[in-house]
């Protein structure tokens, strides 16, 4: 990604206060143009991801591990220090990672190909060892990067590049929930699926990383973080349609909200 | 020069491994070279288990061999596999009580140690190998019987050393059987 | 015995779990297999009471995944397999060799192809030299022939990876890992370097860092290859290690490494009290390869003959090296058959009635 371009607007002039402050982007998001897809669900994803480790000043102790998919080249927009790992990998390397730096926080950013198909048995391993880390979940049904092919969460009936019919789930296997696939392994310490098609949805998948990265200091286990996306480029659909598709079809079959929750006990140690 | 190169074979739970090991730690205790080469497999029990064991001066070579000075036999397999890989003028030392069928060759020393019965009046068949490896080191004594306890010594865990005893009467069990098979 | 010394009778993958401690390993991640599960045993065993860390993986994938994480965060690290194993990971590898990762890998050989045999063979020389995995790298290639060495060459493989940011692997065989021998432990310095690339917390004084194998844009791809050539260029220059065993006088010349050239040592031995002149050329480094030093042997050698557990892999290397100059002939067996020294010698002499 060499361009560099500066794409935030430049309205705001030290020592003119004739415009109040409202919203700044991240300093945590670098100055790269996003490479992603307009309406895409990775770009809100992104900046939430950065304002909870701006806001939590955690920037010199976070390390992130990107995966093979559309968000790829997440490293090149978060401004902390990355690792990019092999496709589905990325729990791996992050356990790699937190067992030698335990005072760090570690993240990992995977989507539905990476983290449920070819990395199912890392993504189990490391929630079953309850490594204390983050991974945040993308699940928008298809495979984003080599341009649409079907996933293991595609709905069932979703026309993809591979099931260009519909998805038949006696031959091509049910779409596979992850949350509640992990949620009652003993290592598994937050479990929730949220989305950011709508802003209230952004607020609570904001609140939900934040949550994810307190937590990894009390060592009690992984936080895990769906997020139900979209992708308006191989569902073939405007953004604003997504948006929809995403209330009708994707939450009612992966609905939002918290599947597994500390107890108060466990959060006591949390101011 | 010293250089002994062994074969001992068995079934596996014959102490077949840990005899040689025992050997090996005895002549490192002296300052020797030793090199000790398991045959491995799946079986953790009960299949059949030889090792190498290789006493030398100066450097080893090879830690395989394909013919030895000595063979330690445990079982009749081995009694069979191995009796016409022993070096001309080498010995055979073997189990007794198991091996029926001895080797009759003329141009080694045959040794035939009933260490499994001689164990058995210890009431501790697990030390028949330590009969065994006494009546060897009295046939052939490249390392002392002091080095063999003290090698146990390093080798057991701190809770086993109230075997020593045990072993140091097996080791002399043994020599005393060779006398008298001699 | 002398008390200062520590002097131990181990086996080869003891030996190697051992010096993977004393050399101040931080982490290791493997997956059981045979004949190399001791490692992971022992070091387990040791874990409580001596400070790292050995974590049991769910796979050799996520062993060597784990490792790239480490090695990314700035940890001196380290994994073992076998054969079947050490395939699963050559994914990893690449990325690792790629990403310019100091870490230390082990394969101690077993037959194959496929899941093969638990017995020990030398059939992974081309894996391990070539390139098993995709792309063009070099793994610094060490081959212990003894249990001594598998403990000496861990702290040799832990700086040179460090030294030159490249993952080193050492090549062992069932039987230098499953044999015990004496192994002497001194009191060694541990060395480590500093390594201001590390993923530990972009903090303000320095910019962000990045571990990253993907370099999409060709010429950038491009520019990355060229500086993994100088790098192995200047390996190449470094750190070329052999043994020669009778060679001056010799007008034979056996090639052999690792397990096969105790063997051949003994060949060499036996040949010689039957009045044959020949020497042993044993490679240290299956890569670099000491080329240079068997071309020079060819100059005075009447024949070559390299003995492998294999079908003939680094006889490929040694005929590059002679060029031409003298007959080079290979004998080995396969399957985790490992020949006698007396039946290698009846080759030889075949071989060398040939010439």
């Amino acid at each position: 990604m060499e361009n560099k371009e500066i794409l935030t607007p430049q309205c705001i002039v030290e020592g003119d206060d004739t415009y109040d402050l409202v919203y700044d982007k991240s300093h945590i998001m670098t100055e790269t143009r996003l490479h992603y897809c307009p309406g895409c669900g990775h770009s809100t994803a992104h900046k939430i991801l950065a304002e909870v480790i701006q806001e939590m000043g955690i920037q010199d102790n976070v390390v992130g591990v990107a995966p093979v998919g559309c968000s790829v080249f997440a490293y090149d927009y978060l401004h902390i220090d990355w690792q990019e790992a092999a496709h589905g990998r990325a729990t791996a390397v992050a356990t790699g990672i937190k067992r030698c730096l335990p005072d760090r926080y570690v993240f990992t950013y995977q989507g539905d190909g990476d983290l449920a198909a070819i990395g199912t048995g890392e993504t189990i391993h490391c929630v079953n060892r309850g490594e204390n880390i983050v991974i945040i979940f993308i699940n928008n049904g298809v495979y984003g990067m080599t341009s649409g092919q079907m996933a293991p969460t595609s709905l069932a009936g979703m026309k993809t590049t591979t099931s260009p019919y519909g998805r038949d789930v006696h031959t091509m296997g049910y779409p596979i929930k992850v949350s509640e696939l992990i949620a009652p392994l003993p290592g598994a310490f937050y479990v929730t699926r949220q989305a950011v098609h709508t802003p209230n949805a952004v607020r609570k998948a904001k609140k939900a990383i934040e949550n994810g990265f307190k937590y990894q200091k009390l060592g009690k286990g992984t936080s895990f973080i769906e997020i139900i996306s979209n992708c308006p480029s191989n569902w073939k659909m405007t953004p604003v349609q997504t948006n929809e598709f995403i209330e009708t079809d994707m939450i009612k079959y992966y609905p939002l909200g918290d599947v597994k929750v500390p107890s108060k006990e466990d959060l006591k140690e949390l101011k | 020069m010293l250089n002994e190169e062994i074969i001992i074979a068995g079934f596996g739970g014959q102490g077949v491994l840990s005899m040689g090991q025992t050997l090996g730690y005895a002549s490192m205790v002296e300052g020797k070279n030793v090199s000790w080469m398991p045959s491995y497999g799946p079986e953790m029990r009960g299949g059949t288990a030889n090792c190498i064991t290789i006493v030398s001066d100066s450097t080893i070579s090879s830690p395989i061999v394909s013919r030895y000075d000595t063979g330690i036999l445990l079982n009749q397999p081995s009694m069979e596999k191995f009796e016409s890989r022993i070096k001309k003028g080498g010995i055979i030392v073997y189990e007794s009580t198991n091996i029926l069928h001895a080797s009759e060759r003329k141009d080694i020393g045959i040794y035939a140690i009933p260490a499994a019965a001689a164990a058995n009046k210890l009431n501790n068949v697990k030390v028949a190998n330590m009969i065994l490896l006494g009546a060897f080191l009295e046939k052939k004594p490249i390392v002392s019987l002091d080095s063999v306890i003290a090698a146990l010594k390093k080798v057991l865990p701190e809770r086993y050393h109230n075997l020593l005893p045990m072993n140091r009467q097996a080791l002399e069990v043994g020599a005393e059987l060779m006398r008298k098979a001699s | 015995m002398e008390q200062n010394e520590d002097i131990r009778l181990m086996k080869g993958n003891e030996a190697m779990a051992e010096a993977a401690i004393q050399a101040g390993m931080d982490a290791y991640f493997g997956y059981p297999i045979t004949p190399q599960s001791e490692v992971l045993e022992y070091l387990t065993r040791e874990m409580p009471s001596r400070n790292f860390l050995a974590l049991q993986a769910e796979s050799e994938v996520a062993s060597i995944n784990m490792v790239y994480g480490a090695a990314g965060a700035g940890a001196r690290v380290m994994t073992s397999s076998s054969s079947p194993g050490w395939s699963l990971m050559q994914e990893g590898v690449s990325y690792i060799a790629s990403a310019q990762l100091p870490c230390l890998l082990v394969n101690v050989n077993r037959g194959g192809p496929g899941l093969g045999t638990i017995q020990p063979s030398q059939g992974d020389y081309f894996q391990a030299t070539k390139g098993g995995g995709h792309g063009d790298y070099r793994l610094i290639v060490l081959a212990p022939n003894s249990v001594q060495e598998m403990a000496d060459f861990v702290f040799l493989g832990f700086e040179l990876a460090d030294k030159y940011r490249n993952p080193v692997l050492m090549l062992s065989d069932g039987a230098i890992g499953q044999m015990m021998e004496r192994v002497i432990f001194r009191n060694r310095e541990i060395k480590k370097i500093a390594k201001p690339w590390a993923t530990t917390g972009k903090t303000k004084d320095r910019e962000r860092n990045i571990i990253t194998s993907l370099f999409i844009q060709p010429e950038k791809m491009e520019k990355v290859n060229l500086e993994l050539m100088k790098k192995y260029e200047e390996i190449e220059k470094n750190e070329k290690r052999y043994e020669e065993i009778f060679t001056d006088d010799a007008d034979y010349i056996i090639v052999a490494y690792g397990l096969s050239a105790r063997i051949s040592h003994k060949v060499v031995l036996l040949a010689r009290e039957k009045g044959i002149k020949v020497g042993l050329l044993r490679p240290i480094t299956l890569w670099p390869y000491p080329s240079e030093v068997l071309n020079k042997l060819a100059d005075k050698a009447k024949g070559m003959f390299v003995v492998e557990l294999n079908a003939g892999q680094m006889i490929e290397d040694v005929r590059l090296a002679v060029n031409g100059k003298v007959r080079v002939e290979h004998y080995g067996r396969m399957g985790g058959i490992i020949p006698s020294p007396e039946e290698v010698e009846e080759h030889f002499e075949k071989f060398i009635k040939t010439l």
